[in-house]
């Protein structure tokens, strides 16, 4: 099967599109949000009002001995108290909603995320590997939302920090204020120009840092082959061009991003000289008192605070886009196209199927199957032969409507399929394949998955025509023997029985098998072999065949090669054309 | 912690450079006030304009001197992470790859994979910042505390109280907090697992339309890792306004001290202000502290995990040759009563273990001989030891009892690259990786290009891999994603037979080919690798029941050893598997 594979451009993309979508999750929590933004201005107001009244306690110490005006003194350091204990607590109430809030937009997201899942086309899952989706959950999402919540909120109560900040200044001193003008436009452009010069190097930087994982994972898991081949100088040679370019890629980032830091307490200290300056000969000219220096110099640091912490945050938001933009690709993925408004819903399925001159490719250029005919009427086998990569489990997934056929047209019980909804289809068939999937849970629940109500008795019964049912009860807990997701601590046979009584339960009226005798251990290869052989049996089936016995005893056998049907026929006819059919049995016995 | 200095050591005095140019830049910030407060007291009252401007530039230079002081140091830190990280690194990668197989299943591969990538992080951002964050926090914390205990020992006396207060409290939330986070990882851990089983199973689960089942089960796991996570979260924030709040408190305390100190005429006024002011630096320097606490908790704990790997003894090294057991007989490789147990040297716990099992025998007195050129076929379940013979003859495990023989001397005594180059060999799930078909099969052997369609047309892969453009030197995806089952096994297959090996093993290397292609290769190994000893496993009887011998295993001990015809005799167990895969049965 060709596979396509996918490479994302690494091109610039919307990043205000992107952020914009980032503040949409923000928007269900609005409330929460105005409210965390009016108690950190009032917490900011409030930590504010600390060092005035420590200011006017110590003013009433300064009497000088014997002298203090005790009552004053505990009067304000009441009120200072009183500050800080209301500031602190206010914190705490911030830390909650803010925590809850970046938490709860994961969720969301998560949710989102996993909902598209279900929702898009089995061709995604043949692009996309799991370890690249499973990041976008667990590491992309947490970025998205720790920046969403803290880094927007920091940015909101900055900018009111700022402006308050301002007007006082103004107040304070007209011409004072010229200072903000020539170092604010300087920060501003600053940040500016880094992020400019800093975004192609961080996403360098991660780039370099997901070949480095990719390819640690790629060699250590092909660790035994390395070592089988004595190939490992050669891979450590080619490890030390990947860790150089990650550690280089690291430093180059570094090289300019730490400057960022240095750069913004320069200007803030630059912005104190130039009041320092401006203040001092504006007070040679009576034009300013000095507390209102003190004061201007206090709320220029208030003023130029906020501005550091958005230019750091700046680069957090940087992250957070890109890794947004993993998600929102994932979340913009083309779906499942919607069943038509007219569809109907397949049911009291007989079982007649026929495939008239389909065509299909997984890419438009690459056709797999190019004019497939078929039928298989009620009740029959059809067994499916052919080397690897002929198209076998392509005419399966275009039976199950995992994809849809190009052209041509394929009918159950003479009805276009693309007539009825694609999950009635889906529910007329049950399903073995090759790839045994058996989930964290259960031995009931992962029987009883395809019949959400299935009782007791139902599973037992399903599991006792899979022959699995001794096997069951000698486990500790029977039924209720928790297994794991890659069912390690069952074997693939168990496993594959396991599934056949899942098909039993689910008793569609069609049935298709992938029958691979690979992935069957020979011991308990004769009970899977019955158990098939049952669950078939009034059916009409549609089997990847590669046991000899189920060859034979098919009542139609398809021999497929290069996407095309080369021969069809029974057993005995297909032997007796001595074709591709007989030259593939004969090679067994070789 | 010792781990990370042995890659810094050569640094020695260089570091000590950096530590005091970011000194100067930490103490030059500090002075910036300074020079303010003298323009303010000194400098305005006299009205000489020139000298404010003077004064004016002086601060400009000092925040110039500032701003470069930092840089410089920022830069050289993060060169020094940049070259200790790469270095750490490549041992790690070195020693993972050498690692034997015993040791492989101790660690496990996501365990040492992500000692590769996150731990390896982690170090290097503890380097890069540990010097900006380490100089400035003592100095605030120390500088603070100094000048405070100089100006009134009785105000000072307040924070001697205060400060072991607050740091009881912050390492009681600490360590309260951090169990929570283990819990979050299991939550998180569900959450992920259900994602992956959606994934590996989207065909079954859009078979059986269960999609908004399976939304609802990943919602509920979705809402128990959110709650779980706000609750650790929050507990964890907690540190912060807690150390404000008692300092605060402790602030209060002074001035109402220092306010009986003035009135007692043992202080000025102005000393409870500077207070106010050394009081806030402490603060600061107590959080820098805390952070680095924890910074340097994490860094710890991955350097741990990393030095384990790197100071992992080297096993399986080559005894001498005196103590190599002497070869009973003549064969090109022979089994001599070969007992093992998996685990045997290591104490970690596998997953192999279920419902309490013990550890059982992978194989039992084993003995076989090969003469060189005849060909081997393994059958039996899945478990039963086939792999594991190949293991032991390839020397990633040492036996546990009796010996193996290659070329008459034990295996034990060969260099291990001596040995490996005898074979050619794929394992079961073997990989592709990621680069060309050419380079994929040389695989670092001197294999000229001439022998590739050679060694391509014997594995039938030469039909799939001329087909596109550009030949061997097509790049195959990581994992050889872009190639179905049966052409990434016949690449391996073809990898295996480059070489001209003397030793050949396909371990259930052909289970993704059809039976004329299965039957294709079989034919071209008996032709054109007539000097190679084959030793084949597999799932099918029609793989291997032309060969010299079949060796039927069951629960790792032999039930049957001799030719097809002479098995179908005398073991019942193979006659009825032959009976089953090939349809005259029932």
């Amino acid at each position: 099967m060709a596979r396509k594979m996918n490479f994302q451009s690494s091109k610039p993309k919307d990043t205000r599109g992107t952020l914009l979508r980032m503040l949409k999750y923000l928007a269900s929590y609005k409330y929460l949000l105005f409210l965390a933004i009016a108690l950190s201005f009032a917490s900011n107001l409030l930590a504010l009002q600390g060092p005035r009244y420590a200011g006017l306690a110590i003013n009433e110490a300064d009497a000088g001995a014997g002298l203090v005006n005790f009552d004053m003194v505990f009067y304000y350091a009441e009120r200072m108290l009183f500050v800080y204990v209301a500031s602190s607590i206010l914190t705490v109430v911030i830390n909650i909603v803010m925590t809850s809030l970046s938490k709860w937009i994961a969720q969301k997201m998560r949710k989102d995320v996993f909902d598209k899942l279900m929702r898009l086309p089995v061709s995604y899952y043949h692009h996309n590997t799991a370890g690249d989706i499973i990041s976008r959950v667990s590491y992309d999402v947490d970025v998205v939302s720790t920046c969403i919540a803290t880094d927007v909120t920091q940015i909101l109560t900055s900018l009111v920090t700022v402006v308050g900040a301002f007007v006082m200044m103004v107040y304070l001193s007209p011409a004072l204020s010229i200072v903000v003008l020539v170092t604010v436009p300087v920060c501003v452009g600053y940040t500016a120009y880094m992020r400019k010069k800093m975004r192609p190097r961080y996403s360098r930087r991660s780039k370099s840092y997901g070949a480095l994982n990719g390819f640690v994972e790629e060699m250590l898991s092909g660790q035994k082959t390395i070592q089988a081949y004595a190939y490992e100088d050669e891979v450590c040679q080619r490890f030390d061009r990947v860790n150089t370019e990650a550690v280089d890629a690291y430093y180059d980032a570094e090289y300019y991003g730490s400057t960022i830091g240095p750069t913004t307490s320069f200007i803030n200290n630059l912005s104190l000289a130039l009041i320092a300056m401006l203040g001092t000969i504006l007070y040679m000219r009576g034009a300013v008192s000095l507390d209102k220096i003190s004061s201007f110099v206090l709320y220029s640091r208030k003023f130029s605070g906020p501005i550091n912490e958005i230019a750091n945050v700046v680069n957090e938001i940087f992250s957070a886009i890109s890794a947004a933009e993993r998600i929102f690709t994932l979340l913009d993925a083309p779906e499942e196209a919607a069943d038509p408004a007219d569809a109907r819903q397949l049911e009291d399925v007989r079982g007649d199927v026929t495939l008239e001159h389909v065509q299909f490719g997984y890419d438009p250029g690459k056709i797999v199957l190019h004019d497939l005919s078929l039928a298989a009427s009620s009740g029959k086998t059809v067994a499916i032969v052919g080397p690897t990569g002929a198209g076998k489990t392509t005419i399966i997934s275009l039976l199950m409507r995992f994809y849809d056929a190009s052209s041509g047209e394929i009918r159950v019980d003479g009805g276009e399929i693309h007539g009825y909804t694609r999950a009635s289809v889906r529910k007329a068939y049950a399903m073995v394949l090759q790839d045994t999937w058996v989930f964290h849970g259960t031995i009931f629940d992962n029987i009883a998955y395809g019949k959400e109500d299935a009782t007791m008795e139902e599973v037992v019964a399903a599991a006792k025509s899979a022959h699995i049912h001794g096997f069951i009860m000698r486990l500790p807990q029977g039924y209720s023997t928790v297994i794991s997701e890659d069912g390690g601590n069952i074997s693939k046979g168990q496993k594959q029985l396991l599934t056949i009584a899942r098909a039993m339960l689910y008793d569609a009226r069609m049935l298709i098998l992938d029958e691979a005798t690979s992935n069957v251990d020979t011991g308990t290869e004769r009970q899977v072999q019955r158990a098939m052989r049952e669950l078939m049996a009034g059916k009409t089936c549609f089997v990847i065949a590669h046991r000899l016995s189920t060859i034979r005893n098919a009542d139609h056998i398809l021999v497929v090669n290069h996407g095309d049907v080369v021969e069809q026929g029974t057993h005995e006819t297909l032997m007796a054309q001595r074709g591709f059919y007989y030259k593939l049995y004969a090679a067994q016995f070789q | 912690m010792r781990f990370i200095f042995s890659y810094l050591k050569k640094y020695g005095w260089y570091l000590g450079f950096i530590v005091l140019v970011k000194l100067a830049g930490s103490l030059l910030e500090l002075l910036l006030p300074y020079v303010l407060e003298y323009m303010v007291d000194e400098v305005a009252p006299v009205g000489d304009a020139w000298r404010a401007v003077a004064w004016g530039i002086v601060m400009i230079v000092l925040a110039l001197a500032c701003r470069w002081l930092n840089v410089f140091a920022n830069r050289r830190s993060s060169g020094v992470a940049k070259d200790a990280t790469y270095r750490i690194r490549k041992d790690l990668f070195w020693h993972s790859v050498n690692l034997s197989g015993s040791q492989m299943d101790d660690f496990g591969l996501p365990s040492i994979t992500s000692r590769m990538t996150s731990d390896s992080y982690n170090i290097q951002n503890f380097i890069r910042s540990i010097f900006a964050m380490g100089v400035r926090a003592p100095i605030l914390l120390l500088g603070g505390i100094v000048v405070t205990l100089s100006l009134d020992p009785a105000m000072a006396a307040v924070l001697c109280v205060i400060a072991p207060i607050v740091i009881v409290c912050v390492v009681l939330i600490s360590w309260k907090g951090i169990p929570l986070f283990d819990a979050v990882q299991q939550r998180l851990d569900t959450v992920v697992r259900i994602m992956r089983e959606n994934i590996t199973g989207i065909l079954v689960v859009k078979a059986l339309s269960k999609e908004d089942y399976e939304r609802r089960r990943f919602a509920q796991a979705n809402r128990d890792l959110t709650r779980q996570e706000r609750t650790a979260s929050i507990v964890m924030t907690m540190p912060g306004p807690v150390m404000n709040f008692f300092l605060n408190v402790g602030l209060t305390i002074v001035v109402i001290v220092g306010a009986y100190r003035v009135n007692a005429g043992a202080a000025k006024p102005g000393v409870i202000l500077s207070f106010l002011i050394y009081f806030n630096m402490i603060l600061q320097g107590a959080m820098g502290l805390n952070r680095i606490f924890m910074m340097l908790s994490k860094a710890n704990a991955s350097a741990n995990r990393i030095a384990l790997v790197v100071n992992c003894p080297e096993d399986l090294t080559p005894i001498p040759a005196a103590e190599a057991a002497p070869c009973p007989g003549d064969g090109h490789i022979i089994f001599d009563k070969v007992c093992f147990r998996y685990g045997e040297n290591s104490t970690a716990a596998t997953s192999a273990q279920f419902a309490g099992g013990e550890r059982q025998m992978s194989l039992q007195d084993i003995s076989f001989s090969l003469a060189k050129g005849s060909s081997l076929g393994i059958i039996g379940a899945t478990g039963c030891g086939k792999t594991t013979i190949v293991n032991l003859l390839m020397r990633f495990y040492d036996a546990t009892e009796g010996h193996i023989f290659v070329n008459g001397r034990d295996v034990r005594s060969y260099d291990r690259d001596e040995l490996h180059r005898l074979f050619g060999v794929v394992f079961q799930n073997d990989v592709v990786f990621a680069d060309t078909i050419a380079e994929n099969i040389r695989f670092g052997r001197d294999v000229p290009d001439s022998v590739l369609p050679r060694a391509a047309a014997d594995a039938c892969a030469a039909e799939f891999i001329e087909q596109y453009d550009d030949g061997y030197r097509h790049a195959a995806a990581i994992g050889g994603a872009n190639f179905s089952g049966g052409q990434k096994q016949r690449l391996l297959i073809t990898r295996a037979l480059a070489a001209k090996p003397e030793i050949l093993v396909l371990d259930d290397a052909s289970s993704a080919l059809d039976y004329k292609t299965d039957a294709l290769l079989r034919r071209a190994i008996r032709e054109h690798y007539r000097e190679a000893t084959t030793i084949i496993i597999a799932q099918r009887v029609s793989s291997i029941l032309t060969l010299d011998k079949i060796l039927m295993l069951q629960e790792g001990k032999i039930l049957g050893l001799g030719t097809h015809a002479e098995l179908l005799e005398s073991c019942p167990a193979y006659r009825e598997i032959y009976e089953a895969q090939m349809g005259e049965g029932e």
